[in-house]
């Protein structure tokens, strides 16, 4: 290992190696139907598979009448012995309320539980209560154990990746998730930017490249340019609740409505919905290769048969695969390009297979799509090359964007939009509001999202008040409300009275959000070891605070040691030792210590440093004269 | 030397904050310029500097921005600063990359856009010269001209009319710039805080047709 006092590092590189590397970090495709994890090592990427070579999880989970949970492939088979213990689809759920809920159940295979409205929504499976959080986390624990069964070592960190359209609430919900699984986000990437990532890095792309992702339950669609290894999304949409489950869905309605005109009108357990709709999409499957088939329906114990030919296929899934045009026509104009500027369009999402989707596709930008990386894989191939970037370094960036406008409700259930749709992350932007009523001394502030111009045409995400206004005539009070998204692409909002200094800051855990409350009981419940992952992460915190610390120290004498007497050089020396012995041992306490204390002995040191380095800047301005300008770096070859 | 301590109090009177006298740095304490995103002895990352948006991506203060160059510029700071490349280090590095790439996306996104650009230029060159409310409605053919446009755009009722209305929206955004691009050029704020404001009218327009567009619907 080289020695840290001689290092001289650039920008941005970390000085020594990484207290955190031991354990792995895996990209994750947590998708509606199938999920995918992927490790990237050696310079290629592993998606992860199981003993019969498949990489495709199936998003499913079967509980127990004890709670335990099974998931993927097994789970899938116990769909048809036990329906009402098998949950499927849960994604959709993700950051859903109730209300939601209610107007999707009709057509939804889920057992919702009845709740006040503005929760969570919970499902009832084998007699439990859960929300979809938690069913989420039992599908990124099995993920988890994957990748550990084939590293052999712990994995404990993630990329997880998320539809671009998702919103602050389903993000949220996908974060909660992990958590409790034990993981740790590294990033929330967006499902389209990851698969170009994915495939730029694969093919040498250049230029302006459409994805089009049509996975189970959501579509996306994103306008990257890609150049010299920078991803940067110009502008995305999607429908959230749009994909290959609603084709199901159409064909399924059309096998139902069959049977109820020989039949006549049945009302349908959950259970046969589910089973009628594995029909559906075993049909839909099928003829992506073949012209026509049959296939049966079984309900209220008598069997129907249902004959299905592509052209009547397509004719029910149009409307549908029109939406996700109507959506690519959007996209192109908020970022003012035709498609002819587009040079290649990548398809994403076990939908793309339909071939309807694909001649549309072809259709609508003029050109055959590009499908050379398995459109099932390529999400979690990207989620893996960016957990790499993210631990390791690396020359790629990706630059994303808010996918829906974010802003609060004003006078009269209107929106005022303050951070729009299409802008780059992270961003910050603040608008100042004030009362609109004399001695008004409260506020509520609606947080919203949404591209609508009415408040409840908006997703809603959070309520708050701000409280001890100085009651002033109306228009006299100046509040400030903030709004900061974060590279996951999380919203942060305070609000801040500038007469009195009163400031309120809430991170968005909104309406459909678990509470902190919830979170914790949760990760008490589900984790036995939940306590030593936590003392594990605090630890791994001061880890990398002591390594801060140290190369900053071993950089301030290698710049300015010519300022150190021997002793206290010295003193120095032993100090770091300290830092660096109590670091490779597990009490947090020690660490913390060991830091405060190296940072007190150098406090004379920098206090010297800060003078030369004001006498330096001072001398530099008297020989800008002569010499054309200052040179903050003139003096840095002298060590 | 006289006439060299002169040249610096000016220069100090006229730099970026903090330029002169450097701060010190959070990490290791040594001196940081204030215009540096990263200290140059320990190679931590700063809070960013509060400076406009053409010194925070180098570029001079004027109107005409090589697109080619403003974007280089904000890949190279980004590369360097972005969140990403902190993913794991201490908390308090993560919030300062964070406020740097915040503070990097602002400035991009104001100068890329000749709309933004002109309107933060107008304000950075003309604070306390111009008079107050410049961006107010006071100018009679200026109203009327939007007046009519939006009359000609609600009596529209065929997508090639509007397309019509579009194009010529278009052109008018187009001959507009170049002409405030002439104005700032010849040091004319008021002139080009006039036609700024109508180059929001006629974004507005444009933005409008689009609207009218998915009113008529396809296939009239």
């Amino acid at each position: 290992m080289a020695e840290p006092m001689l290092q001289i590092h650039e920008p941005g590189e970390t000085p020594i190696p990484h207290a955190g590397t031991e354990t792995a970090a895996v990209g994750i495709d947590l998708g509606t139907t199938n999920s995918v994890v992927a490790i990237r090592g050696d310079g290629h990427t592993e998606v992860l598979r199981d003993g019969d070579g498949r990489s495709l999880v199936p998003s499913v989970v079967a509980y127990a009448a004890d709670g335990s949970a099974v998931v993927g492939e097994l789970a899938r088979r116990l769909l048809l012995d036990r329906p009402d213990a098998v949950v499927t689809s849960v994604k959709r759920l993700m950051g859903r309320g109730v209300e939601d809920v209610k107007s999707l159940a009709g057509t939804l295979p889920f057992e919702v539980e009845p709740a006040a409205d503005g929760g969570m929504v919970r499902l009832k499976v084998a007699g439990h209560s859960l929300t979809p959080v938690e069913i989420s986390a039992e599908i990124l624990k099995a993920l988890k154990e994957r990748a550990e069964d084939h590293l052999g070592r712990t994995v404990d960190r993630a990329v997880v990746t998320v539809p671009a359209y998702f919103d602050d609430a389903a993000r949220t919900a996908t974060k909660d998730a992990a958590r409790l699984a034990g993981l740790d986000v590294l990033r929330l990437v967006n499902e389209p930017t990851a698969a170009a990532l994915a495939y730029g890095l694969d093919e040498g792309a250049e230029g302006l490249y459409v994805v089009y992702d049509l996975g189970g339950g959501t579509f996306d669609i994103s306008l990257l340019r890609m150049e010299k290894g920078v991803f940067q999304v110009l502008a995305t949409g999607g429908d959230s609740a749009l994909g290959g489950d609603d084709f199901d869905h159409a064909v399924a309605e059309h096998f139902l409505a069959e049977r109820a005109a020989s039949l006549g009108e049945s009302s349908l357990s959950s259970a046969e919905v589910k089973m009628a709709l594995m029909s559906a999409r075993l049909a839909k499957e099928c003829l992506t290769k073949q012209d026509a088939g049959e296939w049966s329906l079984d309900a209220d114990g008598t069997q129907t048969m249902h004959r299905l030919d592509r052209a009547t296929l397509e004719a029910l899934i149009a409307p549908l695969v029109e939406r996700t045009v109507k959506l690519c026509d959007g996209v192109l104009e908020d970022a003012g390009v035709t498609a002819a500027d587009v040079k290649g369009v990548v398809l994403v999402g076990g939908s793309t297979r339909v071939p309807l989707v694909r001649r549309r596709v072809a259709e609508v930008f003029g050109q055959e799509p590009l499908s050379g990386i398995n459109p099932d894989e390529v999400v979690a191939d990207g989620a893996a090359l960016q957990a790499e970037a993210l631990t390791r370094g690396s020359d790629t960036l990706l630059l994303d964007v808010t996918p829906l406008s974010l802003g609060i409700e004003t006078m009269g259930g209107l929106v005022e939009k303050i951070i729009p749709r299409n802008t780059p992350v992270p961003v910050a932007k603040a608008q100042e509001f004030t009362t609109f009523q004399d001695g008004q001394t409260a506020m509520s502030i609606h947080v919203l999202q949404g591209e609508r111009e009415l408040a409840d045409q908006c997703r809603s995400l959070a309520h708050f008040e701000l409280h001890g206004i100085p009651a002033m005539t109306a228009g006299a009070a100046r509040i400030r409300v903030a709004f900061a998204v974060d590279a996951d692409g999380l919203l942060t909002v305070s609000a801040h009275e500038d007469t009195t200094g009163i400031e309120q800051h809430v991170a968005v855990k909104p309406s459909y959000g678990l509470t902190e409350d919830e979170m914790s009981t949760m990760l008490y419940d589900s984790m036995k070891h939940a306590a030593e992952d936590m003392a594990r992460r605090l630890i791994t915190e001061s880890r990398v605070e002591a390594e801060r610390a140290l190369g900053a120290v071993a950089a301030a004498v290698a710049a300015d040691g010519d300022l150190l007497e021997a002793d206290e050089r010295a003193r120095i020396g032993d100090a770091m030792t300290a830092v660096r012995s109590a670091a490779a041992g597990d009490d947090r306490d020690a660490i913390d210590a060991a830091v405060m204390s190296l940072e007190e002995i150098t406090r004379p040191f920098a206090e010297r440093r800060m003078d030369r380095g004001v006498r330096r800047a001072l001398a530099g301005h008297r020989v800008e004269e002569f010499d054309g300008g200052p040179d903050q770096d003139a003096d840095r070859g002298q060590e | 030397m006289e006439k060299g301590n002169q040249v610096a109090q000016i220069r100090r009177a006229t730099a970026p904050p903090g330029e002169a006298r450097p701060a010190a740095c959070w990490s290791c304490q040594g001196p940081v310029a204030g215009t540096e995103p990263f200290c140059p002895t320990c190679t931590a990352v700063q809070p960013p500097a509060p400076v406009d948006h053409f010194i925070r991506l180098g570029l001079a203060v004027e109107f005409d921005v090589d697109e080619t160059v403003l974007d280089r510029r904000y890949f190279d700071l980004q590369r360097q600063l972005h969140p990403d490349r902190f993913a794991t280090r201490t908390p308090r590095e993560r919030t300062l990359s964070q406020q740097q790439a915040v503070a990097l996306n602002d400035a991009y996104e104001t100068l890329k856009d000749p709309l933004r650009r002109a309107d933060y230029l107008v304000h950075l060159k003309g604070s306390g010269v111009l008079p107050e409310g410049c961006h107010l409605v006071n100018d009679t053919a200026l109203l009327t001209e939007s007046m009519e446009l939006r009359e000609a755009l609600a009596d529209a009722d065929t997508v090639e009319q509007v397309d019509g209305l579009e194009r010529r929206a278009r052109q008018d955004i187009a001959d507009c710039i170049e002409q405030i691009s002439v104005l700032f050029g010849d040091g004319d704020l008021e002139g080009a805080c006039r036609l700024t404001t109508r180059l929001k009218y006629l974004r507005k327009l444009a933005e409008e047709t689009r609207v009218r567009r998915a009113q008529i619907g396809p296939g009239v």
